[in-house]
């Protein structure tokens, strides 16, 4: 189980929880995730997935454990400057800035590239101007990734629910990140539009050389294109693994459906083989 | 100049030709000084709502404090002119000038301080301030008091018109300057607060600020602003031509801001705080930085407020007119600011102007029954306001057209 690279994992978690209240939402998760690697988060419903990835962005502060992002700790920061560390995210229920059009979702994202002063943008200098067009050609490149380039103009909350998705993976690329986090990229998508969303993950992990971290409950998704499943329930870490090892853990079986479930399902692989 | 399109050029023209029609009729007195005062009276609520709008409609944070702020801009601004004036005396302005100053490079350099400490919480942020702050303010006292005569005599040397518009535009910056580090310190802690709190909070402000001028030559040891009884003899200065400058300077500035990547990130904010922040966006820095402006605006127009009729009264600032602005920018459309504009304007004349002239004699106070049922009507049919998000050209953000680019045939299939 334990990886044997020489490399430095680009995130670690130690011991890492989060309590609300009397809720051990999180409970002394363990987590490495190599560079470059893409790398799965499963487990049932309110397992804590997505606290994980709000400690991990700064949302919530950690009660207790570790965040480590390239060497450095950043358990407690704010958000924000995480994010301009290199962690991105997206969220489970979409949340684009609703009112604006596709291409200033993108560009609120390079904000903290602008490269330019608030008094350069006040007076509208030449320097402005050429930062500007820069900024937005490179908004617009993302776009491009995603094939969203034609709906540049549209307001984000007229979009179909499947380009919502993708531009919020763009708006979260334009951040420039080292780490992707995404939850739950696939929800409310059929299986088609799942696979064809997946190879574009696969994709810009290799165009933008990018660690990635996903939810998602569509299990052909995950086991599909994840090189690196960690299996959660109740708060903990039940079961790590390549996707083969994953799905034959008696814990995982048991904790998606119900205990004795491992057994039966032996059962039943064996009496379908006779 | 090729950065001058066809919208701006527009504007521009526009701009001039509305300017020089009106100060014409004034000039030729067929606007008469009852419309004239009106005018810049709607100019001044122009600027004040402008300022309300960018920290309300842009920025989303529910300010109940503008008055407040236009306040301090009024008082400061009329205590400088009022002691060049009345009491031949710059100290108001020196005093004031290295408050603004000092107070300004003091709140700048704890700032780079205070970033670099990680972990520190917004109370104690604030408390260093807030000492630093009342310190430098003392020093600037002492070092204003002591250049004041120099400055007086300097002054003294220019013609009397050209000393007494220097002093007066200077106030009115001045103005502008002191409510903004006011807003400053004020909103270092209450911007923390979720926005109906905040909202709360700074209706707390504006009447803190109310009852302080009430008592000012008491509680606060002006004699001059003379309390809830008024203060009277500020030069009367203002001119359609210093509302009009200041009106189109305010709506350049935030429209520039607005279209810029620091415009997007205020903008951000409103639509959705977290999202924002974990895009990278500082939230706190940038509901500080835009209430720091819309405070300054306000301070601004207070300062060209107190030189239109040279009377200023506690009353004028109160709780109840403190909803003005805000009714000014919900009207005219929340995140509108050709809206804006066009509600301030609209606003001044109907229910000062028209109204006053078309109710018969002892019934003008209907106004005050007319209107609110014209912003229940109002409310009910166009819930989004006069303009809704409409603007003009000039203000209107553009969505660049796509550069042609080779394509990344490799991309476009894959995205499918």
């Amino acid at each position: 189980m334990a990886e044997t690279t020489n490399t430095t994992p680009i995130l670690e978690l130690r011991k890492l929880c989060r309590y609300f209240g009397g809720l051990k939402a999180v409970n002394e998760v363990d987590l490495v995730l190599q560079p470059h690697a893409l790398n799965g988060l499963i487990g049932p419903n309110g397992s804590g997935k997505t606290t994980i990835f709000n400690v991990i962005t700064g949302i919530y502060e950690p009660t207790g454990g570790e965040v480590v992002f390239e060497g450095q700790s950043i358990g407690g920061l704010d958000p924000f400057i995480i994010n301009q560390m290199g962690i991105a995210r997206t969220f489970q229920n979409i949340r684009l800035f609703p009112n604006l059009t596709v291409l200033d979702n993108v560009r609120i994202a390079y904000h903290p590239h602008a490269g330019y002063s608030m008094s350069d943008a006040i007076m509208h200098n030449k320097h402005f101007d050429e930062k500007e067009k820069e900024l937005t050609e490179k908004a617009q490149d993302f776009l491009r990734v995603f094939n969203l380039q034609d709906r540049q103009a549209e307001i984000a909350r007229n979009l179909p629910y499947g380009e919502q998705r993708r531009l919020e993976i763009a708006r979260g690329l334009a951040s420039s990140p080292k780490l992707l986090l995404l939850d739950e990229p696939a929800a409310g998508m059929n299986p088609k539009e799942a696979i064809t969303l997946m190879e574009l993950i696969h994709f810009i992990r290799d165009k933008f050389d990018l660690t990635i971290l996903l939810i998602e409950h569509q299990m052909r998704v995950v086991m599909g294109i994840c090189e690196h499943i960690t299996v959660m329930d109740f708060g903990q870490v039940i079961a790590r693994g390549s996707a083969q090892d994953v799905q034959k853990d008696k814990h995982v079986i048991e904790a998606y459906l119900g205990p004795g479930a491992a057994e039966l399902s032996k059962q039943y692989l064996k009496e379908r083989k006779q | 100049m090729k950065r001058l399109n066809k919208s701006s050029v527009l504007f521009l023209v526009g701009a001039v030709l509305v300017f020089s029609v009106i100060q014409v009729l004034i000039s030729m007195k067929i606007i008469n000084s009852f419309w004239s005062t009106i005018l810049l009276q709607a100019g001044v609520m122009a600027i004040v709502a402008l300022g309300l709008n960018l920290i309300y409609g842009f920025n989303g944070q529910f300010s109940l404090g503008q008055y407040g702020f236009y306040a301090i801009g009024a008082y400061t601004a009329a205590d400088i002119t009022y002691r060049w004036t009345q009491l031949h005396s710059a100290s108001g302005l020196t005093v004031v000038l290295m408050i603004a100053i000092l107070a300004g490079i003091t709140i700048m350099l704890i700032r780079n301080v205070v970033t670099k400490i990680r972990g520190l919480d917004t109370l104690s942020a604030f408390a260093l301030y807030l000492t630093a702050v009342v310190f430098s303010i003392f020093v600037a006292i002492k070092i204003g008091q002591l250049i004041a005569n120099p400055v007086t005599a300097l002054f003294n040397s220019l013609p009397e018109q050209t000393s007494q518009y220097i002093i007066y535009l200077l106030a009115v910056l001045l103005g502008g300057a002191i409510a903004a580090e006011v807003s400053f310190l004020f909103g270092l802690p209450v911007l923390t607060l979720g926005s109906d709190y905040f909202g709360i909070a700074t209706l707390g402000f504006s009447i803190i600020v109310k009852v302080l001028l009430d008592n000012s030559d008491t509680m606060l040891g002006f004699a001059e602003m003379k309390g809830a009884r008024g203060m009277i003899g500020i030069p009367k200065v203002t001119t359609w031509a210093f509302v009009f400058f200041f009106l189109l300077l305010t709506v350049v500035i935030i429209r520039n801001l607005l279209n810029s990547s620091y415009g997007r990130a205020i903008v951000s904010i409103r639509e959705d705080e977290t999202a924002a922040t974990s895009m990278g966006i500082d939230v706190a820095f940038y509901k500080t930085i835009t209430f720091v402006i819309g405070s300054f605006f306000a301070g601004l127009a207070g300062g060209l407020y107190a030189h239109i009729n040279g009377f200023l009264h506690p009353n004028t600032f109160s709780f109840v007119k403190s909803f003005d602005p805000l009714i000014i920018v919900v009207f005219g459309g929340l995140g509108s600011v050709t809206g804006t504009v066009g509600a301030a304007f609209g606003w001044a004349l109907v229910l000062e102007g028209v109204l006053r002239l078309v109710l018969p004699d002892g019934f003008e106070t209907w106004r005050f029954v007319i209107y609110p049922a014209l912003l229940l009507v109002m409310m009910l049919l166009k819930p989004n306001g006069l303009f809704g998000n409409y603007e003009i050209p000039f203000i209107r953000s553009i969505v660049p057209a796509l550069k042609e680019k080779k394509a990344d045939s490799e991309t476009a299939k894959e995205a499918a």
